[in-house]
C-alpha cells in the first residue's frame, strides 16, 4: 500500500517523536528472554512497555489530525521504512548489554530534555502526553546512566565493553539535535521545540557521566543522519518485516 | 557485608517490603538479586512495583535477617497458648476506623 508521507509539519513531527519510541520500544523487547538476569530482564521490557505506550499515543494523535481514518496501527504496521521517521541511534542493534544501554542513555538524556521544553507547548494535548512521557523518561534516565557508571567503573571487561559501546554509537547522537525546514515549521504550530540549543545541557550531562563512570568521551567527528527524512541504515527492515510480519500476512487479523 | 563477600558468580539476595498506601505497614512480598543497595531498589522497582502495588520501598541484604528455629515452635509460641486476656478481643473496634 502507498503511504505518501505526510507534508502537515505537525503531523511529522508527531511521526517523528513516535517512531523513535515505537523502533526504540521494539529494539528492547528483543531483550525479552534474554536479559543478562531476571531482573535486568524485566527492567528492559518495562522500558519496552513505556516507549510502546508512548508511541500509541502518539500515533493516535497523528491519526486523529490527519484526518484520514489511519489509527495507531495502521502508523506502526503498514507503513515502510522510508516512511519511518525515527533518529538512526534507536534502530541500531542492541549488540550486548553496554551497547543497549549506551543506546538507551544517549536517547533517555536527550528525551529528557526534549519532552521537558514539550510540555511548554500551547497544544494542550501534546503537553500532556510530554508530561506524562517525563516521568517515565525520568526513570528512564536514572537507570541507564547509572548502568553507565556500574560498567564503565566496574572490572576491565565491563569497562572494555561500556567504551565501545559509547563509541560505536557516538555518531548517532549528532542527528538528534539537527533541526530542518518541517522541524522549524512544526516549532512555529508548537508542535516540536528546537533541538539544537539543547545540545549544549546534553553535552554537559552526558560528559558528567562519562566523567563518573571513569570513560572517554569520544571526539566529535562525522556525524550519521538521514532517518528523520526516512533514509535509514539496513537494520530497520530488518526490524519491520519482524515487527509488521503479521499485519502484511493476514492484513487487518484481530485476536 | 564484609563477613560475606559477594560471590563471583551471583549478586547477593535482597529482601524486598513494599508500603502499599500511605497509613499502612512494609510488608514482604518476595526477593531478588542485586549487586548493591541502589541496584536492589532500583529492581524491587521494575519487579514488585509495576502494578501499583506500592509508594514506598525497603531493600534489606537477605543475609541481614536472622529468622528463628522451626524447631524451637514450641518453646517460642506454645506457653501463649492459654493467655486468652492478652487478646483485646473485649473492646468493641468501631466500623469506622479502617486498617485495623
Amino acid at each position: 500500500m502507498a503511504t505518501p508521507t505526510s507534508t502537515d509539519a505537525r503531523i511529522v513531527a508527531l511521526l517523528r517523536l513516535a517512531d523513535d519510541a515505537l523502533i526504540l520500544g521494539h529494539r528492547l523487547s528483543e531483550w525479552c528472554g534474554h536479559g543478562p538476569i531476571l531482573e535486568q530482564d524485566i527492567a528492559l521490557t518495562n522500558h519496552a512497555l513505556d516507549l510502546i505506550g508512548r508511541a500509541r499515543a502518539l500515533y493516535t494523535y497523528a491519526g486523529e489530525l490527519e484526518g484520514a481514518g489511519h489509527d495507531e496501527d495502521w502508523f506502526a504496521y503498514r507503513r515502510d521504512a522510508i516512511h519511518f521517521h525515527n533518529a538512526l541511534l534507536v534502530e541500531q542493534p542492541n549488540g550486548d548489554f553496554a551497547q543497549t544501554i549506551a543506546r538507551q542513555f544517549f536517547y533517555d538524556r536527550y528525551a529528557q530534555l526534549y519532552y521537558h521544553a514539550l510540555t511548554e507547548s500551547p497544544d494542550e494535548r501534546l503537553a500532556a502526553i510530554a508530561a506524562k512521557s517525563l516521568k517515565e523518561i525520568d526513570y528512564h534516565v536514572r537507570f541507564s546512566s547509572e548502568w553507565v557508571i556500574r560498567l564503565g567503573d566496574g572490572t576491565d571487561e565491563s569497562k572494555t565493553r561500556m567504551q565501545r559501546g559509547i563509541d560505536e554509537l557516538w555518531r548517532y547522537t549528532g542527528e538528534l539535535f539537527a533541526m530542518d525546514e518541517l522541524d522549524r515549521a512544526a516549532i512555529e504550530r508548537g508542535f516540536a521545540v528546537d533541538a539544537a540549543p539543547l545540545h549544549d545541557a546534553w553535552n554537559t550531562a552526558v560528559d558528567a557521566v562519562l566523567a563518573e563512570a571513569t570513560l572517554t568521551r569520544p571526539e566529535d567527528g562525522w556525524m550519521a543522519d538521514g532517518g528523520r527524512a526516512g533514509r535509514h541504515t539496513e537494520h530497520l527492515g530488518f526490524i519491520l518485516a519482524d515487527l509488521q510480519f503479521l499485519q502484511r500476512a493476514y492484513p487487518d487479523a484481530t485476536w | 557485608m564484609s563477613a560475606n563477600p559477594m560471590p563471583r558468580d551471583e549478586w547477593p539476595l535482597w529482601e524486598i517490603f513494599i508500603r502499599s498506601r500511605r497509613g499502612l505497614d512494609h510488608k514482604h512480598v518476595g526477593s531478588l538479586h542485586a549487586a548493591d543497595a541502589q541496584m536492589a531498589l532500583e529492581n524491587a522497582r521494575d519487579v514488585y512495583t509495576r502494578r501499583l502495588e506500592g509508594v514506598s520501598i525497603w531493600v534489606v541484604p537477605a543475609s541481614a535477617i536472622t529468622a528463628s528455629n522451626p524447631d524451637d515452635k514450641d518453646a517460642f509460641y506454645d506457653p501463649a497458648e492459654d493467655k486468652v486476656y492478652r487478646h483485646p478481643t473485649f473492646y468493641h473496634v468501631p466500623d469506622e476506623v479502617e486498617n485495623l
